[in-house]
């Protein structure tokens, strides 16, 4: 017990030390070469720029984090969604696939600017991106859940009589949440791409265009604040994201008349 | 009431032999034990009377006496308890009625916990029991099912030895009613559980007397012992 602790202080010690000395290095790199500020601004820059333009980066990053949230849902739902209608019908299997395999074949990315034609410089194009960009990878991965739930439940369900909706409903998709989980985790992490693409394609607002507006001054500092607030953003929204899978995995399906009701599908 | 089966047949897949032309006839409410080694197709048997057999093909028929369908009247139990790690054990016991869209009996299902010995883990998850409480549940789970022919399918076998034989009275005492066909490799079990037994080798099926008492045996009575010896050495191969 007392050695876990010591064991997880340690982590934590060698983490803060790593960092204080990347963080050592930079500020001495840029002290020593002489680097302009505008090409690389120190870290002690970057904090004074954050702490200066906060009102700012706070706006801006509610803006991307509203794109950011509501792509992450809506991407979420309709990845999870396409993987229980493609698990439950063979047709809709063989339909659908090819279709979805072959539109990985267009990267996101260049769909960015046709995006913002159709949904204009809003909200609305960035969260196309970021919901576009989670779809599949949501998809496949709670797909792959359904597909491989042990065959020997599957044989007990129907030894039972068990419809299939009922099959689907209380063994695969229970036993698909870990995969359901894995792919939420990813999508946490590629949202926030997605909205900062659709921001530099075209938009007045977000994080992303705060970047392009300090890179068109020569403001490194603003645009590294803007990093670091992205960055620190993704982070948390991965770690409420994990939090909420585990909860997921952990809290599965109860039946609807036992004691505790939990989520019920 | 449980009928009688009737098995005449035998089992393929593309030209390899899972076993060769057998006959096999299983007494209504009893249990007939089908003893063998590993590998030769007693458990493809058994699930082919269950209607999950998909990749073997099967020539011959499989009947009850009283000319109505098999697979809608089967519960099953296999070795591995196949109990749904999310649900607690009451709901693993009722899982059957929710497949099938139907309300389970809630007093039922409580009386069948009870009567296996889980009453007070009725909330738990199966990640807190032990094996032999997880294959009561198993039990249970069959129980509930109301199936007058029951399929087991090794069960007992990866039960330590206290748990497993306190799982086969149990067993013997719960579906006394039912047809029961036991697949097993163990003679012992063979020697306690069987009103009548089969042995099972590559060559095809050989019926043995069972022990002059009637089942379920005591594991140390002395016909028991000798019923298990004369199984092993059948199962060698050495003559009757």
């Amino acid at each position: 017990m007392k050695a876990a602790r010591q064991g997880a202080l340690s982590t934590t010690l060698r983490l803060a030390g790593v960092t204080v000395l990347m963080l050592g290095l930079w500020q001495a790199l840029v002290a020593l070469t002489d680097t302009p500020a505008f090409i690389l601004p120190g870290p002690l820059r970057v904090v004074e720029a954050l702490w200066t333009h906060h009102a700012l980066i706070t706006h801006h990053a509610l803006v991307t984090m509203t794109e950011v949230l509501i792509g992450l849902v809506m991407g979420a739902s309709l990845g999870a969604a396409t993987a229980i209608v493609l698990a439950a019908s063979r047709g809709a299997r063989a339909l659908l696939r090819p279709v979805l395999v072959f539109s990985q074949a267009v990267p996101v990315f260049a769909l960015a600017p046709i995006l913002t034609l159709w949904f204009g410089y809003g909200l609305e194009s960035k969260i196309a991106m970021a919901l576009l960009i989670i779809y599949f990878p949501v998809t496949s991965a709670f797909f792959d859940g359904l597909m491989r739930t042990p065959g020997e439940w599957l044989e007990m369900a129907s030894v039972m009589g068990a419809t299939p909706a009922r099959v689907l409903t209380r063994i695969r998709i229970p036993a698909a949440l870990p995969a359901l989980a894995s792919g939420l985790r990813l999508a946490a992490v590629y949202a926030p791409i997605g909205a900062i693409i659709g921001e530099w394609v075209g938009a007045s607002q977000g994080l992303g265009y705060l970047m392009l507006f300090a890179n068109g001054r020569a403001m490194a500092d603003l645009m590294f604040a803007a990093l670091v607030v992205l960055a620190f953003l993704t982070l948390v929204l991965h770690a409420v994201v994990d939090k909420a899978a585990h909860w997921l995995v952990e809290h599965q399906t109860q039946s609807p008349d036992s004691k505790v009701r939990r989520i019920v599908f | 009431m449980a009928p009688a089966l009737q098995i005449t047949g035998s089992a393929a897949v593309g030209a390899t032999t899972i076993f060769p032309p057998l006959r096999l006839e299983i007494a209504a409410g009893r249990w007939t034990v089908l003893l063998g080694p590993s590998g030769v197709g007693k458990s493809t048997l058994l699930r082919l009377v269950a209607g999950v057999e998909t990749t073997i093909a099967f020539t011959g028929t499989i009947t009850a006496d009283d000319g109505s369908a098999i697979a809608p009247r089967v519960a099953m139990m296999a070795q591995s308890d196949l109990l749904l790690p999310w649900l607690d054990v009451f709901d693993n016991v009722t899982l059957g009625a929710r497949l099938r869209n139907e309300m389970p009996d809630r007093a039922r299902a409580r009386a069948i916990v009870e009567r296996v010995g889980l009453t007070p883990h009725m909330d738990r998850k199966p990640g807190t029991l032990s094996g032999g409480q997880r294959q009561r549940v198993a039990l249970a789970r069959t129980l509930m099912e109301a199936r007058p022919i029951i399929l087991l399918d090794e069960p007992f076998s990866a039960l330590d030895a206290r748990a497993r034989a306190a799982m086969q009275e149990l067993a013997a005492d719960v579906l006394s009613d039912r047809t029961v066909l036991l697949v097993t490799h163990d003679c012992a079990e063979a020697a306690r559980l069987g009103d009548a037994i089969f042995i099972m080798t590559e060559k095809g099926m050989d019926a043995v007397a069972p022990p002059a008492t009637a089942p379920i045996r005591d594991f140390d009575a002395s016909e028991v012992l000798d019923a298990q010896g004369a199984l092993l050495a059948r199962m060698r191969g050495a003559p009757v």
